[in-house]
């Protein structure tokens, strides 16, 4: 089983953030960088379905500055067997741009799954799986929280509103993952010492044409803090009265 | 003067809030460019066609109504290639898509089926020239991002609630239109859906949502959550990423960066302390009431209205309280 795993270096969102003095991007000071989330996720059902098989490969692909090698050697650490680099200075905010480079790599790596976290928790678009899908012409199913593959088929839940979806779908195909599908493992010193002779191959990025770009950045307003405090059970009429004349939620 | 369009999402054989929003985004954003059609698109099982009228509150002038008994659930790639078929047949200034469960799926197909860019999550919008601008909270809703969008069809999907439909009614012409790829013949299959035992109302329709944390304590006491939510009427239930992963909620009922995102009218936060994850998921709420008994919680940041307190104190007369407010 040959499974392809695009993630994306993302700032740890633990930290504050500032803008930068060009106002559409973040001031780059104190920020320090990881795999997203969701990425993690995907990276961790890759490398159980192949250990699952006993045979295969996880190919990690990654688009990016130079930077990105380290995010690509942590999941190397993990497991996965070889890693790309679409090389480019600036990741563009336009989802289809990276779609677009990302089929152009994976379309003939003849791939038997292709997994993306279900969205990348900077940039938080969550477009970038399906879209890839699409050009590539695979089946796709976005968010799932459990798999199962068996006969060259897969069977997926998803989670909607209120609701889950059960779907099937052949393979290959295009998955996204959701949450709690799996714990990402840690990566341990002979995995990590492993890493450093496992295959990382640059190329360059095909983004072909951007038609989404920052305008601006903004922190949100800050907030000056509630407009009312109260203290215990007592502060519950003035609570009401002011959601019912001044939110009007009442 | 420029068209748009809207898809308007069904589920169940009823439109849903957030059909209503993608068509009043279309009618807003056509105003704004001096006034063109609003053409939307529903889709589902036989019957639907007979709901769509209710679009034309909203905006709508005509409505493309497909119905199928495969499109009864969604399909995805029928409803990929009907949206995109009909996009490509107008000539669509923007199209307006929900960032729903549904939406976040769909629309960035149709994007990569015309070729067009997307800009998703979005809780503002302005058509200005030739761009759309696009506004996304980002960075767990740390960063609010302008987004340029250019090229046409440009195509938006708005966060659920974000953005109130308001009514500009009007008598939509309701055409029936053949879906643009056999549903019964996708590769891929919704087999099943299940609903969540006791979901009443859902968290991205809900006006109103009460969500508890850790500081209930125990899975049963969140019974409070629910008899607060039961006297505003029109509430959901939610919960903390800490609280579902102890079991005390199911899973779907998370509010957070990796759960729902939500944008309601009212957002009551009791014995929430305000993680940055639990904070990306509810900060656009319109106004937001927080119960905690740490003055210092981070929750009281965000809040217009706190109370400092012993929840088991306050939650029960707040409960009381709404109910006599909305009775009398």
């Amino acid at each position: 089983m040959k499974i392809a795993v695009c993630i994306k270096r993302v700032p740890d969102m633990e930290l504050r953030f500032a803008i930068a003095a060009d106002r559409k991007s973040l001031d780059q000071s104190g920020l320090k960088y990881d795999i997203s989330d969701f990425d993690g996720y995907a990276l961790e059902v890759a490398l159980q379905l192949v250990e699952k098989q006993g045979s295969g490969e996880v190919v990690l692909v990654c688009l990016g500055p130079d930077g990105v090698q380290e995010t690509l050697r942590k999941g190397l650490a993990m497991g996965a067997t070889r890693a790309i680099q679409l090389k480019t200075d600036v990741v563009p905010v336009d989802g289809l741009a990276i779609a677009r480079a990302l089929a152009a790599e994976l379309g003939s790596g003849g791939y038997d799954l292709i997994l993306f976290g279900r969205m990348a928790t900077d940039t938080a678009g969550g477009t970038v799986g399906a879209m890839a899908a699409e050009l590539l012409g695979l089946p796709c199913v976005t968010a799932i929280s459990h798999l199962e593959l068996g006969d060259g088929k897969g069977t997926a839940r998803r989670d909607l509103e209120g609701a889950a979806e059960t779907v099937q779908f052949p393979l290959p195909a295009v998955l996204t993952i959701d949450e709690g599908i799996a714990r990402p493992r840690l990566a341990t010193l002979k995995g990590i010492m492993a890493a450093k002779k496992k295959p990382l191959e640059v190329k360059p990025a095909a983004l072909g044409e951007v038609r989404l770009t920052v305008e601006s950045m903004a922190l949100p307003p800050e907030r000056s803090g509630p407009k009312f405090m109260g203290e215990g059970a007592d502060a519950v009429a003035e609570l009401v009265q002011r959601l019912r004349t001044e939110a009007k939620v009442l | 003067m420029a068209d748009m369009f809207a898809f308007a999402e069904a589920r169940g054989g009823e439109l849903r809030k957030v059909a209503f929003e993608a068509v009043a985004a279309a009618r807003r954003a056509a105003d704004a460019t001096g006034g063109g059609q609003v053409h939307a698109l529903v889709m589902g099982a036989p019957g639907i066609a007979a709901r769509a009228d209710a679009l034309g509150r909203f905006g709508a002038d005509v409505v493309a109504a497909v119905e199928h008994v495969g499109l009864e659930r969604y399909a995805p790639e029928a409803f990929v290639a009907t949206a995109a078929e009909r996009i490509k047949a107008g000539s669509y200034r923007a199209a307006f898509f929900s960032a729903s469960a549904e939406g976040r799926d769909l629309a960035p197909r149709v994007a990569a089926r015309l070729g067009v860019g997307l800009a998703s999550d979005v809780v503002g919008f302005d058509v200005a020239g030739d761009a759309v601008l696009a506004e996304h909270p980002a960075y767990t809703g740390k960063v609010i991002v302008t987004l340029r969008l250019t090229g046409t069809p440009a195509i938006v999907s708005l966060r659920p609630g974000a953005l109130p439909a308001t009514e500009q009614p009007r008598t939509a012409k309701i055409e029936s239109v053949a879906p643009a790829a056999d549903p019964g013949a996708g590769r891929v299959v919704v087999t099943g859906l299940a609903q969540e035992a006791g979901a009443k109302l859902d968290l991205g329709e809900a006006p109103v949502i009460v969500s508890g944390g850790r500081g209930l304590r125990a899975a049963e006491h969140f019974k409070l959550v629910e008899d607060l939510a039961d006297a505003f009427g029109n509430a959901a239930v939610g919960a903390t990423r800490a609280v579902t992963d102890d079991g005390w909620r199911p899973a779907t009922d998370q509010i957070g960066q990796t759960g729902r995102v939500v944008s309601p009218e009212l957002y009551v936060a009791v014995g929430i302390s305000g993680a940055i994850q639990h904070l990306a998921g509810m900060r656009t709420a319109k106004t937001i009431v927080a119960i905690n008994k740490d003055k210092d919680a981070p929750i009281f940041k965000v809040a217009d209205y706190g109370i400092v307190g012993d929840l088991f104190e306050v939650v029960p007369r707040l409960t009381e309280a709404v109910r006599k407010a909305r009775s009398g």
